[in-house]
């Protein structure tokens, strides 16, 4: 069953289009990442998901209920943690969480009970009547998650929970979500420009460049969706480098240009050519010191697309 | 831009410290008493509490508490002094001994009403220029909102627990001075003057909850907390020493020198008596004193002859109360307005800007 359910979402500012006709299902119980560089508009997806921005187009449904009429019935169900939770710095932390929890609706003694169970379970007991100003980054990003879990949501919603965090605190959050996600059945939505960290605990994501979702699917079979189409490239290097070597190079069937520019040559294929490759360059009595493919692997989505993020980035409205 | 919003977070944490130390026990937001420990309460009501609460332990609004008590038993103290006269002085026969309380000086110090006019707006732009941008800098605004709670839950959480402090300052103060004559001058208030007394105290909140309501908008409108402070101060200055003066400068300047028929002349002072009521500040100045002073029988300029016959008698509490309707229903129609034009642009705003 579809926990969320996104139909034909577009929300257009006035001179841009941040999220472009966004069609997404994610299931009961699954972790689902949202991928992309920033500015891609997975913050404005989040939002428009929580009601808290009015779509251009589409529809949002959440446990069957239509966030943008009925927000509050959504968000009584979806605990959102933004990549910057605000708290009140003058406040402990427990007091935070009450806050929280009596917003929600909840009885003050029961609230209690939770926030304790909560802290303790996010391992910030010793710290819970300090001020949550004295907090370090990953205190406050462990906090934000019990102050998301306070209300037993159906989902929760996560929005770059990982940023700014050290290894070892991002490993923990990391693990404290996905144990969530296995214990209580909670459906997660995670977005993240962090590919290698989604990469360990998503069940499926969906790549987001631009405002679309160009691919979703589990993680390993996302780079042979991207890449069905692009060239297979060969990459030779063989000493001495001769005219002739090119020549016979090009002969190969299959091959469609020689680049020569670069060390080592690129070859442009529509087939893996690496043996026939290997048995030329043999024939023109070179030696063979360099033969590969490239990896369309996750490395190259990585790089793709991630990497020059900035360049990709638009600024946001 | 991360050097501003470093710089926003170094201060906040440096303002939470202090704030911290002033109540380190306090936890205002559990309920007190076993009986409701498991009442629900609504969510608009947890943000008013919250935010009284906020209030409360501020050290700014335990500040301007001070000023304004220190201040108030100043005037109050050098009227007792100076009552004396002005009770045995002209218009003795007329009563209200009372309210005098509250309208004498002794040309040292400026009497209560003065004080609480020029205070009060003070008040209203401490309590309410961080009301939102605080919030925004501080990234509350978007974890209340994924709460389950309505947007204009915020705005309007903001207002009620701003009128609420007003209210518990103004009536605290008002009954506080009241006792305190009734202690040192021996003489009770009338029911007329008790009334008149309160209605001064509603007036006051009327007033107070303008600038409360203006320096929201402007905390709306401004993400720095300085900027909006610096412009509701501005427009508190401009109305209570600039606007006067320069109303006055028209006149002079329209007047010319020579002499002016009566006609002429009633018709400038008009003139200058509707400009002078732009102000929000002569409006509850011209409203205050009329309901403190019984004997002042219009606000408008009176001919000699229109004065010969009139009787020196003060005015019943219904007449003076109808003698300012206009100037009370045009503060609390500029309050509403402002908070129209607040609460607008708050549910307008975008919750993604920064």
């Amino acid at each position: 069953m579809a926990v969320i359910e996104l139909k034909g979402l577009t929300k257009v500012y006035e001179e841009q289009t941040a999220v472009d006709h966004i069609d997404l299902s994610v299931h009961e119980g699954e972790i689902f990442g949202l991928l992309g560089p920033n500015g891609a508009g997975k913050t404005t997806t989040i939002l428009m998901i929580l009601g808290l921005i009015e779509p251009t187009e589409g529809t949002v449904r959440v446990c069957q209920i239509d966030s943008i009429r009925n927000p509050i019935e959504v968000k009584k169900r979806v605990g959102y943690l933004p990549d910057d939770l605000g708290f009140y710095d003058d406040r402990t932390g427990l007091d935070n969480l009450l806050l929280t929890a009596r917003l929600n609706g909840i009885p003050p003694s029961e609230g209690r009970k939770r926030a304790e169970e909560l802290l303790e379970k996010v391992g910030l007991t010793y710290a819970k009547d300090r001020r949550v100003g004295t907090y370090s980054r990953g205190m406050r990003q462990r906090l934000g998650l019990a102050d998301v879990l306070i209300k037993k949501p159906e989902v929760i919603i996560l929005d770059e929970p990982t940023l700014g965090l050290d290894p070892e605190g991002m490993q923990e959050l990391l693990a404290l979500i996905r144990n969530l996600s296995k214990e209580e059945g909670m459906t997660v939505l995670l977005s993240s420009h962090q590919l290698h960290q989604v990469q360990q605990i998503c069940d499926r994501v969906g790549l987001f460049v631009q405002g679309k979702l160009i691919a979703t699917g589990p993680i390993d079979q996302l780079a042979e969706k991207i890449f069905k189409d692009e060239p297979i490239l060969v990459y030779v290097e063989a000493e001495p480098a001769s005219d002739t070597l090119r020549e016979s190079l090009l002969n190969i069937a299959g091959v469609e240009a020689v680049h020569t520019d670069q060390d080592p040559w690129e070859l442009v294929c529509t087939r893996n050519v690496t043996a026939e490759v290997a048995q030329a360059v043999v024939n023109a009595s070179a030696k063979l010191k360099h033969l590969s493919t490239k990896d369309y692997g996750l490395d190259e989505i990585y790089r793709r697309y991630f990497r020059g993020g900035e360049q990709h980035d638009s600024p946001a409205p | 831009m991360i050097a501003l919003r470093l710089k926003a977070w170094f201060t906040r944490k440096k303002g939470g410290e202090s704030e911290g130390q002033a109540e380190p026990a306090a936890s205002p937001l559990k309920t007190g008493r076993p009986d409701e420990e498991n009442k629900v309460t609504h969510p608009f009501w947890v943000l008013v509490q919250k935010e009284v609460s906020d209030h409360m332990r501020s050290w700014r609004y335990i500040i301007m508490l001070a000023i304004i008590l220190l201040t108030c038993l100043a005037s109050l103290y050098t009227a007792m002094i100076s009552i004396r006269e002005a009770v045995s002085g002209e218009g003795a026969e007329l009563g209200f001994v009372f309210l005098r309380l509250f309208t004498v000086s002794d040309y040292n110090l400026p009497s209560f009403i003065t004080f609480v006019s020029f205070l009060g707006p003070l008040l209203g732009i401490t309590l309410g220029f961080d009301a939102v941008n605080s919030e925004w800098n501080r990234r509350t605004l978007i974890h209340l909102l994924a709460q389950p709670v309505h947007r204009d839950y915020v705005i309007n959480a903001k207002f009620v627990a701003g009128l609420i402090m007003i209210v518990i300052l103004f009536f605290g103060l008002g009954f506080a001075v009241m006792g305190l004559g009734l202690i040192m001058i021996g003489i009770p208030p009338t029911p007329e003057e008790f009334l008149r007394m309160v209605t001064y105290l509603v007036l006051s909140v009327i007033y107070v909850a303008f600038w409360l309501n203006l320096s929201i908008l402007f905390s709306i409108r401004f993400r720095q907390a300085a900027t909006s402070a610096l412009a509701s101060l501005a427009v508190w200055l401009f109305f209570t020493v600039f606007y006067q003066l320069i109303v006055n400068m028209i006149g002079v300047a329209q007047a010319g020198t020579e002499v002016l028929e009566n006609e002429a002349q009633l018709k400038q002072m008009l003139l200058i008596q509707t400009l002078l009521r732009f102000s929000p500040s002569y409006l509850f100045s011209e409203a205050t004193t009329t309901m403190l002073v019984p004997e002042i029988r219009t606000l408008g300029p009176l001919t000699i002859e229109q004065a010969y016959l009139a009787l020196s008698t003060p005015l019943p509490f219904g007449q003076s109360l109808l003698l300012v309707w206009p100037q009370v229903t045009a503060l609390i129609a500029v309050t509403t307005v402002c908070f129209a034009i607040s609460y607008v642009m708050f549910m307008r705003q975008d919750i993604r800007a920064r």
